[in-house]
């Protein structure tokens, strides 16, 4: 397999057409990555971070790229229905990888940036040019050097010092094409000192053709800024979906970062979080409802570069079908990192005797003044509570269904608005019984 | 109300009930009683429909419906119920869901509308009170971190709010002390009426203080041996069951 060769020939063809439509920050990296790329192409399962991987098969299929930013039209009226009832979101749109905001979108507090990439790339671009790569600069990834080489725009959030928004940001990616498409998005998110904001970002794809949605962004948060990422992933089985998430955070910073996933094709999230300021915070986690021929990975790393820092880190994954599941987690304490909390658990129901499961918790320690944990369980569901709650009158369908909500309740916990949590339990709940799971109105999905 | 013609059951191939009898009629309670291993809680499991168990021969009929042929759910509905040795604990399924759940199933299969939250509250209240269950207990999670005492009561308490006319205590009286234990049979007293009937399985006859048979059976290597009243249960506990095996070796 030589997947390679074909977006090697592309970029060599295209370069000019890809920059000329790009912004300038963006093309600064573009060749230095691209000579990476060329170098060590996709990462193989013989990499240990990519073992259990099966991603990079999905670049096989012969997909169209936008290269030449050709807009799709956009039905600000067709799309507004993802709206959750019950809270005012700040909403916007991606088209592929085209940044829309629909007129009914009210200004965001003062001083709050949220616009796609490039255009912050010409308003901001002493911003923007402080932190775009500083945490992918050092990466030797084939997979950041391709998204690099590659992609030309994306979502820019900005929360200055002290600003808090009160509600939530929403951003809807949307794959819509008529031909195979392979789309890139290349994002930045800053908080400034003591800011705050909750975003939530859902995947959808409207089309019935092959989808490769390749997401690459940098997070940072700065001392005291409080940052909730939640990612909601409802695909279909055409869609392939590589999210690389890499987060910075400060002294004393909060974070959470969950990914709920219930329909996709092929996933990996990959997320690396750096706790460089000591006393900062980060609860990361996520779970997955996964049957037919669905994959799904979640791949990340915490390190603990100072001390006083908590992570806690919690993953659960329902399998059904011949459905695969991925978690490779890792947590690393470095030597300085005295008196940290690291928490890391797994734990996963197979419903079927086809679903598989790979799982490797891993702790790294160096500090020897830690209090550290980790592990993973995989089971079927539990048949003695099931038969209990039959012996109540309760239908075994329904047991089943009260029993895996139950094993999920914990992650949605993490969804820090009320009415969103109800949202995406009631979503969970339908995804369960096995029925469509669109949101309420949504022609879109 | 219950009738068990020559029931026989295995477990893995093992054979446990071999050939069983027993009627049991509305406003009967009755004792099942017998050493280790003898098929007690068989009995019990079979009755309520448990998986794991494989009725090869014999009938159980429930006010003439062959009770075998239903799911667990459905004999549920029909109006049995079973008091767990070990009940289970749901993690995550709040005692308020699950008792909702259950009442508003019965309710369905009764052809009535599902109950109102505060009806069902309401409910939840009287019966909490009926057997004495500690407020607290019912906002969290089915049996999580319960006691062996509480666990019990919470069978008492499932059981007054589904109102079945048979129930059948299995080993209800294990692990309880004196208090724990007179709180449960006085709901099961309470719950007493002519239209319903016990089956209480036990090892030991302080129970049977509590609350009174009016039939004692021995169950012992599948069957059920002898049959007399309340005072049986009392000859047994003086003797224990060595004459009754050396009757039937």
């Amino acid at each position: 397999m030589n997947f390679e060769q074909q977006y090697i020939d592309l970029y060599r063809q295209a370069s000019m057409a890809l920059k000329n439509s790009s912004a300038t920050l963006l093309n600064n990296r573009r060749d230095k990555a691209f000579a990476l790329f060329e170098q060590i192409g996709f990462p193989t399962r013989q990499q240990e971070d990519y073992l259990y991987s099966q991603i990079q098969k999905q670049l096989g299929i012969n997909y169209g790229v936008n290269i030449n930013r050709i807009n799709s039209p956009v039905n600000d009226k067709e799309i507004f229905a993802c709206n959750v009832p019950g809270i005012r979101t700040d909403l916007f749109f991606m088209l592929n990888d085209q940044f829309h905001v629909p007129k009914q979108t009210k200004s965001l507090p003062d001083g709050v940036l949220m616009c796609s990439l490039s255009e912050a790339c010409q308003l901001y671009p002493e911003l923007v040019n402080r932190y775009l790569g500083q945490k992918t600069v050092k990466k030797t990834d084939g997979f950041v050097a391709f998204n690099e080489t590659f992609s030309q725009d994306g979502f820019f959030l900005y929360v200055p010092k002290n600003r808090q928004c009160e509600n939530p940001i929403q951003l809807i990616n949307i794959l819509r094409s008529k031909v195979d498409l392979l789309t890139f998005s290349r994002n930045l998110i800053i908080l400034e000192e003591g800011a705050q904001a909750k975003l939530l970002v859902c995947d959808h794809a409207t089309s019935d053709v092959n989808f490769f949605s390749h997401q690459l962004t940098e997070i940072f948060i700065a001392e005291n800024a409080n940052f909730d990422y939640y990612s909601l992933e409802s695909t279909h089985l055409k869609t392939n979906s590589l999210k690389q998430i890499f987060i910075q955070q400060n002294a004393n910073s909060k974070a959470v970062v969950n990914t709920i996933g219930l329909n996709n094709g092929c996933t990996r999230n990959h997320i690396e979080i750096d706790l460089e300021g000591s006393g900062a915070e980060t609860w990361l986690g996520g779970m997955l409802v996964s049957d037919r021929t669905q994959q799904n990975e979640n791949f990340t790393v915490i390190r603990h570069l100072a001390p006083h820092c908590k992570s806690n880190e919690l993953y659960k994954y329902i399998l059904g079908g011949q459905a695969e599941g991925t978690f490779s987690g890792r947590v690393v304490v470095q030597k300085n990192a005295q008196k940290t909390e690291a928490y890391q658990t797994n734990n996963n129901i197979c419903l079927t005797k086809e679903a598989q499961m790979y799982t490797k918790p891993q702790l790294e320690i160096y500090a020897d003044d830690v209090k550290c944990s980790h592990g993973a369980t995989t089971g079927r569901l539990d048949e003695s509570a099931l038969f209990y709650m039959q012996t109540r009158g309760i239908d075994k369908t329904e047991a089943r269904m009260m029993l895996l909500s139950a094993f999920t309740a914990d992650i949605l916990n993490y969804v820090a608005v009320e009415p969103l949590r109800d949202q995406l339990r009631s979503m969970v709940e339908r995804r369960l019984r096995g029925n469509s799971i669109k949101c309420k109105g949504c022609s879109g999905c | 109300m219950l009738e068990i013609n020559n029931l026989h059951a295995s477990i893995n191939g093992k054979e446990i009930l071999k050939g069983l009898n027993l009627t049991v009629r509305a406003g009967e309670v009755h004792a099942i009683m017998g050493p280790n291993g003898a098929g007690k809680s068989t009995l019990s499991a079979v009755l309520t429909g448990n998986p794991a168990f494989t009725v090869t021969e014999g009938t159980v009929t429930f006010y003439g419906k062959n009770l075998l042929a239903l799911s667990p759910e459905e004999r549920s509905r029909e109006g049995i119920f079973m008091s767990f040795q070990y009940p289970v604990e749901i993690p995550g399924v709040s005692m308020v869901n699950f008792m909702r759940a259950a009442v508003n199933e019965h309710r369905k299969h009764r052809g009535l509308e599902p109950t109102s939250a505060s009806e069902f509250l309401k409910l939840m209240r009287a019966k909490k009170e009926l057997i004495e269950l500690d407020s607290k207990l019912t906002n969290r999670s089915v049996n999580e971190g319960f006691s062996g005492g509480e666990k019990k009561r919470n069978e008492i308490f499932q059981m007054a709010m589904l109102e079945p006319r048979l129930s059948i205590l299995d080993e209800t009286d294990s692990g309880l002390d004196i208090d724990a234990l007179r709180v449960v049979a006085n709901g099961v007293n309470a719950l007493k009426s002519s239209d319903n009937a016990s089956i209480i399985i036990t090892h030991y006859q302080r129970l049977l203080d509590y609350i009174v048979p009016d039939f004692v059976h021995v169950l012992y290597n599948g069957s059920i041996v002898k049959t007399g009243d309340k005072n049986l249960a009392l000859k047994l506990e003086e003797e224990g069951y060595d004459w009754i095996k050396n009757e039937f070796e």
